[in-house]
């Protein structure tokens, strides 16, 4: 291939707009508090530079922000008027609007998304829900949830690293606007955002207690869930940890909603039309490296299209940008941590070894950071690993089919069930597959889309409960339909 | 309503069609055959363009991108005037921009051909000569293109003979959307034929203007966007300008991706001109971005994309003095045409 | 009927795939009235039994669930009708089995007829109540469904033999799930009755098991198996709710837990019952010319 002339100068977005302090305490009962545990460092996954120090909570801790969180939920949060509850979450949506870019700035620096995703996606949905939901404060009765649905008191939330920012709002929007106070933990390596998010609590006058914040990791995320006076568990993340929560709070009065893994099929029929459907397979695992739940990770093309999509879509990954995170111009960022660049890196070779074809764009990657090029297994047969396991990374399987019904069964084919795709011009068709799919999302003719008024969530093992919506308030009130 | 032709009465008084390269020669064989081909290609989602176009336009295009961008631009201009007004001071004027469009900046590149009607053709290209800027000259009965086929090609021959190197044609939007594809085709190449040099020295350059705002979908652009490619125009085009809205990012998306997958299949690399509607170095910079992205780098010359534009050009050359300069220029350091 | 005259007996057995078999184990238990006195021996389900109506249910469940809401409606209707003219067995087996008054009984049977009614109405009002469009903030078709859970594991209550029964059963159906119910332990036979109701009517084979038996021996393999999508413990030994949550945690089943002690059935149960064991599917579509 001859030098392209149009080489894109890099467009890095300003980091001055954000002020990391040197290390973060937890944010309990209105105040940034020294946490009991040892201390952990955040990286920048970009370039490995360490980004802040932040406490770890101990069960200690949690007590301490679980008393805070009843507290606040006794005297003031529950006997507040429901209009006034709205009133502070559109304070909270509209301070998230006017700090939007220093939030964008701050999650692709602890997350390692794109700029463009943060700014784009992460940030402006995450100010949608708290908008969304502060609506919903001083109208529950109407919810469809039966007569007088009220708020079950303290809400223990963990919430994982992928979008860490936006899984806050989903998780803390519903639980304030319908009354509850919260304990969140967020997750161990992109806390970042959580912190900042705890000044807009501050700015916003939101009552002491109302909204805590635990930093840590696994055992700081236990001593949440297992807390006895948590009324309600809130847990998004993997299927494994979801089993484990599961077990934790079985025989408790603990409400329980788990949005968990999964394994999308994304269908691409033989009258699809192609350049979109192109997109959609490139959003539907490239978006955010793939660390999306409901990633479209298993590609099930009709068998008459699968080298002309196959090429199409070789040819369009090879101009996605990879890069450093903060410049605008980039598509895929970092992979999130050592870690989970181990796991994607496994179950790539895993890939490889059980004999499907492995295809990578020429892609230089940067010589520090964690990295993962944009990855297409072809030949991959549905007993292989990379078709059945949650790879979190940008890896996509390709399978194909030959009728409906076959892509049907083969979609429905995995203990997972949180999304899938469609592509086919033919309404009737769409609507019938939409229909067979065992899936909580259906995306047809577009994928990963998101909206704080369209219920998320998943059947099957990947989770249940509905984030968005009028079915999200059902996971936070009590009542006789919720 | 479709006029379903005799395959066997197509030859007795007409000579045979001139077929598409292959592997389509046989798709013109009837009107149904081409509709049943032209119907056959994928659809395009409205939604999912757009918001294409709109992750292609977040794209930030600076310092030396930029640089580069602005003069490619620049290069790709067709610098346009199409009004009922136009005098052969105002094409000679418009002429000498083109050669020079930055007065005192001799590193501006030139644009890449004034485009005018056909009875000023003849002033251009005087005006022109000798520089490498083309003439470009807009016919078959430009914009609504209705007139018989008799007027309209006397039309492409007038301009050509003036001295028009470059032929902007319009399409029977009205035969389009009835239905009569076939004979939108054998207009387009009945226009390419008289494109033909009357010194037999080869041929004007054909640029085949589906007029997109009157086609409305972008199912209905892919279609045009093959058929002009099928019956043997050099570049399609947008708009005339006369129509609103002219020239749109998804429009030239769809019409990139028709470039794209019909040198993939043929092997023959066919132009893209947006025009109309383009004011903006913002809006330039947006439309390469999507060639390079889209068609690819193949297309990122002035032989295989145009702006049709006409204040475009203007605003360009204040942008490229900011760069050149480091501040702000104003509207007084370009020149009036 | 002469009074000296011999009755013949029914031997209760169990309910599985549209058909009425012993139990593979062979095994049977003696069930009697409240004094002690001899009713029936029940066929005693083993975790084979168990096994084998999880897969007759998972075989029924795309059929049950991709009828019509309407068709379900009626086919729920029909139970209704059936159960009613069987009114007078239900009266006896109920105040027998729960040692309650003939009048008593009849109030429990009425309530039980009356609440499968209820439900057969609730099949068709589901996707309006619990369904809808969602605005979204972008060019897309964006609504949200309630679709069945799937397999359904039902531990049905221990007291309240019919009315109890068919109030955790019928909300299951409703939705369009298919259910394994392990029955009332020592009050089972109503349960039965009602199984050769269902078999009478248009339920298609699978759509309801019935196994009548020990829920604390059976429950933990119902609640662990993966085949299964949610289990109801309404029923569940005291002091084993907890465990069997737990083994159902294995698979991220949906739970529903059991009450303190057993409700008052009588009780209006809104959409408690139908909402545990419904998802809610949301499809997304842009909108373009």
């Amino acid at each position: 291939m001859t030098e392209n002339p149009f080489q894109y100068a890099p467009a890095p977005e300003s980091r001055s707009i954000v002020d990391i302090a040197p290390s973060y305490g937890l944010f309990v009962d209105g105040e940034f508090v020294d946490g009991g545990g040892k201390s952990f460092k955040t990286v920048n996954p970009a370039t490995e530079e360490v980004l802040s120090e932040v406490a770890a909570g101990t069960a200690e801790d949690v007590d301490r922000a679980v008393r805070a969180a009843r507290r606040a939920f006794t005297r003031v949060w529950g006997p507040m008027r429901p209009a006034d509850r709205g009133k502070y979450l559109f304070r909270i949506a509209r301070l998230l609007q006017e700090r939007a870019r220093e939030f964008a700035v701050l999650e692709s620096l602890d997350n390692g998304k794109p700029i463009r995703e943060s700014r784009d996606v992460d940030v402006p949905l995450a100010a949608a829900h708290f908008f969304y939901h502060a609506g919903w404060a001083d109208k529950l009765g109407w919810a469809g949830l039966g007569p007088g649905p009220r708020p079950l008191g303290v809400a223990g939330q963990v919430i994982p690293w992928n979008f860490p920012l936006l899984m806050l709002a989903w998780k803390v929007a519903p639980a304030l606007a319908t009354g509850n106070t919260v304990v969140l933990k967020p997750a161990e390596t992109t806390p970042l955002t959580a912190l900042l998010f705890a000044e807009v609590c501050r700015q916003a006058d939101l009552p002491p207690g109302v909204v805590n914040i635990v930093t840590g990791a696994g055992d700081t995320g236990r001593a949440v869930v297992e807390h006895d006076d948590v009324d309600k568990v809130a847990f998004t993340g993997s299927t494994e940890v979801g089993r484990s929560i599961a077990r934790a709070v079985a025989g408790t009065r603990k409400k329980l909603t788990l949005e968990l893994g999964g394994k999308a099929a994304n269908i691409v029929f033989d009258d699809a039309p192609i350049d979109q459907a192109v997109d959609g397979i490139v959003q539907g695992i490239f978006f955010n490296q793939g660390h999306v739940c409901c990633a479209g990770s298993r590609l099930l093309v009709q068998e008459n299209v699968h080298d002309e999509v196959i090429a199409s879509l070789q040819r369009r990954i090879g101009t996605l940008r990879l890069g450093d995170p903060l410049d605008k111009n980039t598509d895929i960022g970092a992979i999130n941590s050592a870690e989970q660049l181990a796991r994607i890196r496994e179950l790539s070779d895993v890939g490889v070894a059980e004999g499907a074809q492995r295809w990578q764009p020429a892609c230089e990657l940067p010589a520090r950071g964690f990295w993962f090029p944009p990855t297409v297994f072809t030949d991959v047969s549905p007993a292989h690993r990379i078709a059945r396991d949650e790879v979190f990374g940008p890896v996509l399987s390709v399978l194909t089919f030959r009728t409906p019904d076959e892509a049907v069964a083969k979609a429905n084919n995995t203990t997972y069930g949180l999304s899938a795709g469609i592509w086919t011009e033919k309404g009737s068709r769409i609507l019938k597959i939409a229909d067979q799919l065992r899936a909580g999302v259906v995306w047809a003719n577009t994928f990963n889309k998101f909206d704080p008024t369209s219920p998320f969530g998943g059947y099957k093992q990947s989770g249940y409960g509905r984030e968005g919506g009028r079915h999200g308030l059902a996971a936070y009130l009590k009542g006789s339909d919720a | 309503m479709t006029h379903v032709l005799d395959p066997d009465a197509v030859t007795a008084e007409t000579p045979p069609r001139r077929e598409p390269l292959a592997p389509y020669r046989d798709v013109t064989r009837s009107d149904a055959a081409f509709r049943a081909f032209l119907h056959g290609l994928p659809g395009v989602d409205q939604v999912g363009a757009e918001a294409r176009v709109a992750v292609l336009g977040t794209r930030s295009i600076k310092t030396t991108a930029k640089a580069w961008a602005i003069d490619t631009a620049i290069s790709m201009v067709d610098l346009t005037t199409l009004e009922g007004a136009d005098t052969p001071g105002k094409v000679r004027s418009l002429a000498a921009k083109a050669r020079r469009p930055d007065p005192g900046d001799p590193s501006c590149p030139q644009v890449a051909a004034v485009c005018v009607y056909g009875d000023l053709a003849g002033v251009a290209s005087e005006a022109l000569a000798g520089s490498g800027v083309h003439t470009a000259a807009v016919a078959t009965a430009f914009p609504s293109g209705r007139a018989s086929r008799a007027v309209k090609l006397a039309d492409v021959r007038d301009a050509v003979t003036n001295g028009a190197d470059e032929i902007d044609m319009v399409i029977d939007r009205g035969a389009f959307l009835a239905g009569r594809y076939l004979d939108v085709y054998d207009e387009i190449v009945a226009v390419k034929e008289a494109c033909a040099r009357p010194d037999g020295q080869g041929r004007a350059h054909l640029k085949v203007i589906l007029e997109t705002g009157e086609l409305v979908t972008l199912d209905a652009v892919r279609r045009a966007s093959w058929l002009a490619m099928l019956a043997g125009g050099d570049f399609i085009k947008t708009s005339t300008g006369k129509v609103s809205p002219a020239a749109t990012l998804p429009v030239c998306l769809v019409m990139l991706e028709a470039v794209r997958d019909f040198r993939a299949a043929t092997g023959r690399q066919v132009g893209v001109k947006p025009a109309g509607g383009i004011r903006n170095t913002k809006d330039a910079v947006k439309h390469l971005v999507l060639v390079n992205e889209v068609a690819g780098p193949d297309w990122l010359s002035p032989d295989w994309f145009r702006f049709g534009a006409s204040s475009l050009l203007n605003d360009l050359l204040l942008q490229r003095q900011k760069l050149r300069t480091g501040h702000y220029s104003g509207p007084d350091h370009v020149t009036i045409d | 009927m002469s009074s000296d005259r011999l009755a013949v007996r029914k031997t209760y057995k169990l309910y599985v795939n549209g058909a009425f078999p012993r139990s593979e184990s062979g095994r049977t238990y003696e069930v009697t009235d409240t004094r002690g006195h001899f009713l029936a021996n029940a066929a005693w389900a083993s975790r084979k039994d168990a096994r084998d109506a999880v897969v007759a249910a998972r075989a029924a469940f795309r059929g049950w669930s991709g009828a019509t809401a309407y068709n379900r409606g009626q086919v729920l209707y029909r139970v209704a009708e059936v159960m009613e003219g069987r009114h007078v067995q239900f009266c006896e087996e109920v105040a027998a089995g729960e040692g309650i008054s003939g009048s008593k009984a009849r109030a429990a049977v009425d309530a039980a007829i009356d609440r499968w009614v209820w439900y057969a109405g609730w099949t068709d009002k589901l996707g309006a109540v619990l369904g809808g469009a969602n605005p979204v903030a972008g060019p897309y078709f964006d609504f949200s469904l309630p679709e069945p859970t799937g397999v359904v594991a039902v531990l049905a209550p221990q007291r309240s033999s019919l009315l109890g029964l068919v109030s955790v059963l019928a909300p299951v159906l409703a939705g369009g799930n298919t259910a394994v119910v392990v029955t009332s332990k020592e009050r089972p036979l109503p349960a039965v009755t009602l199984g050769e109701v269902l078999a009478t009517s248009d339920v298609p084979a699978g759509v309801v098991n019935l196994l009548t038996g020990d829920a604390g021996e059976i429950g933990p393999w119902l609640a662990e198996h993966d085949d299964v999508d949610a289990v109801d413990l309404t029923g569940a030994p005291a002091g084993r709710a907890m465990e069997l949550e737990r083994l159902a945690a294995g698979s991220i089943k949906r739970v529903v837990r059991p009450p303190a002690e057993e409700p008052d059935w009588t009780a209006d149960p809104g959409l408690s019952r139908l909402t545990p064991f419904l998802e809610t599917k949301t499809v997304w579509h842009p909108m373009g010319v």
